[in-house]
């Protein structure tokens, strides 16, 4: 029996202790920033959610670029599973660095090179899981669906090189608090990004776990399905469960 | 090397005579592209800087979406008739009926472009009947092509395919859009060519790089 929630796995573990401590350094040991005040503590959550969806990025297409080669399904369950635990990270990316930004920079969104190609990319695999959802399932999906991570992988060096381009010839427009003060965090600003970034790393390969499990159970009854009969009801067909426990377990 | 593109080019020719037979693609393309510049023309009260300032982005907005709604028919066609599996059938390699019917779609596209090229000018009063705007539609025709047939053939088994295909379609072909208008912005206000090169080195990178994926990934969108 595949169990999806087990809360004696370490990885959750390790994620929650980490969280914990990151939390603490966040909040109560790193003292304020002098120029941006507490507001740049959002920092120290920006950039690990950004790392995360970095890392769903590289995962996605790496993993499309296996399955293309050599059709493995656990490839497509990795690849769908990365895609969805990073297009969250991207999405909370994008709003922690707004919210980061109003007070900032003053403006909400800007056309900085970096906030455009993550935008763009953002859209990319929403579009991605989008067409798993519409497309019927089975092997075609999968193929189609890695051709669209391949493309996305293909796509960002170019749109970086295009956003960069593009936030020269139109410089964004930023009026913020200027940075008159050197900045007192030094290198304690490191110890909690460090930490920080670490504890959002085991949580993202965690959830990762989780959605591939759900996949793998997804998965597993199709197949059920498809070895009872499209009409009989797996509770009866006996000899068919059989047979799927059997190849559960070999699995 | 020339059987490659007379197979290329039999396939191109195959779409465009249905093409001249019912118009479907181009009037559709056209027609849509210059409705959308008609509508932004009202809704942004122009004067003549503003002109120049806007109008590059109204004209690739306009023709990027009014791509994706010619795109759509390019494989729907050919699921209509049952063709696809013919297709599929003839004894060529994938990547060269990709090549054919991205052809087939780039002369469609390039062909609603001769409309709707004249127009914006009369609309917006600029003049951009100069080598560099062939040069700038050219290449954003070409890659709106490469990345459109890819998609198009991708999605066009998927249930709601009018929704998919511009969902896939413009986020990937936004360093694309935002070459052409870069570069037509310095036409329209009287630069050189030195000063759009970066952004036509990254519109003929952008082509090349889809190009070359796309026929290469073909084959797996084309299979069983």
């Amino acid at each position: 029996m595949t169990k999806v929630l087990n809360f004696l796995d370490p990885l959750p573990i390790v994620s929650a202790v980490l969280m914990g401590v990151a939390l603490w350094l966040i909040f109560i040991w790193v003292p304020t920033e002098i120029n941006q005040g507490a507001v740049q503590r959002i920092l120290y959550f920006h950039v690990p959610v950004a790392w995360g969806s970095m890392l769903g990025i590289f995962v996605v297409s790496g993993s499309s670029i296996m399955y293309l080669w050599n059709k493995n399904e656990k490839w497509d369950r990795l690849a769908v599973a990365s895609a969805e635990v990073g297009v969250v990270f991207g999405g909370l990316m994008l709003l922690s660095g707004m919210i980061w930004a109003r007070p900032v920079w003053s403006v909400w969104w800007t056309g900085e090179a970096k906030l455009t190609t993550a935008l763009i990319l953002f859209f990319i695999y929403v579009a991605y899981l989008m067409f798993r959802a519409y497309f019927p399932p089975g092997a075609q999906r999968q193929r189609l669906a890695a051709v669209i991570g391949l493309i996305g992988a293909a796509n960002t060096p170019i749109i970086y090189f295009a956003a960069n381009l593009w936030a020269q010839a139109h410089p964004p427009i930023v009026t913020g608090p200027a940075a008159d003060a050197e900045s007192s965090l030094g290198s304690d600003l490191g110890t909690v990004l460090l930490v920080s970034t670490l504890a959002f790393t085991f949580l993202f390969i965690y959830l990762l776990q989780i959605r591939l499990k759900v996949r793998k159970a997804e998965d597993d009854i199709i197949e059920l399905k498809r070895n009872s009969g499209t009409h009989a009801p797996i509770s009866q067909a006996p000899p068919d469960q059989a047979q799927s426990t059997e190849a559960r377990g070999t699995s | 090397m020339i059987d490659s593109l007379a197979v290329i080019w039999s396939i191109g020719r195959k779409d465009l005579l249905l093409e001249l037979r019912n118009k479907d693609v181009v009037v559709a393309v056209a027609g849509f592209a210059l409705l959308i510049m008609v509508i932004f023309t009202f809704s942004l009260n122009l004067s003549q800087d503003s002109a120049r300032l806007i109008g590059p982005g109204v004209l690739w907005s306009a023709v990027a979406f009014a791509g994706v709604t010619g795109l759509n028919r390019a494989f729907s066609l050919e699921v209509e008739g049952n063709t696809l599996e013919a297709l599929m059938l003839a004894p060529v390699s994938r990547d060269l009926i990709f090549l054919g019917k991205a052809l087939g779609n780039f002369l469609f596209i390039t062909v609603a472009l001769v409309v709707v090229l004249p127009v914006f000018a009369v609309l917006f009063n600029l003049v951009i009947f100069r080598w560099e705007m062939l040069a700038i539609s050219l290449l954003t025709t070409v890659g709106f092509s490469a990345v459109g047939t890819l998609f198009a053939a991708m999605s066009v088994r998927v249930r709601a395919r009018e929704v998919m295909l511009p969902l896939l379609f413009l986020p990937v072909v936004t360093p694309l859009i935002m070459a052409a208008v870069e570069s037509t912005s310095h036409m329209v206000n009287g630069r050189s060519w030195s000063d759009m090169s970066e952004w036509l080195q990254l519109a003929v990178a952008f082509d090349v790089v889809f190009l070359v994926v796309s026929a290469f990934v073909f084959q797996h969108i084309l299979e069983d």
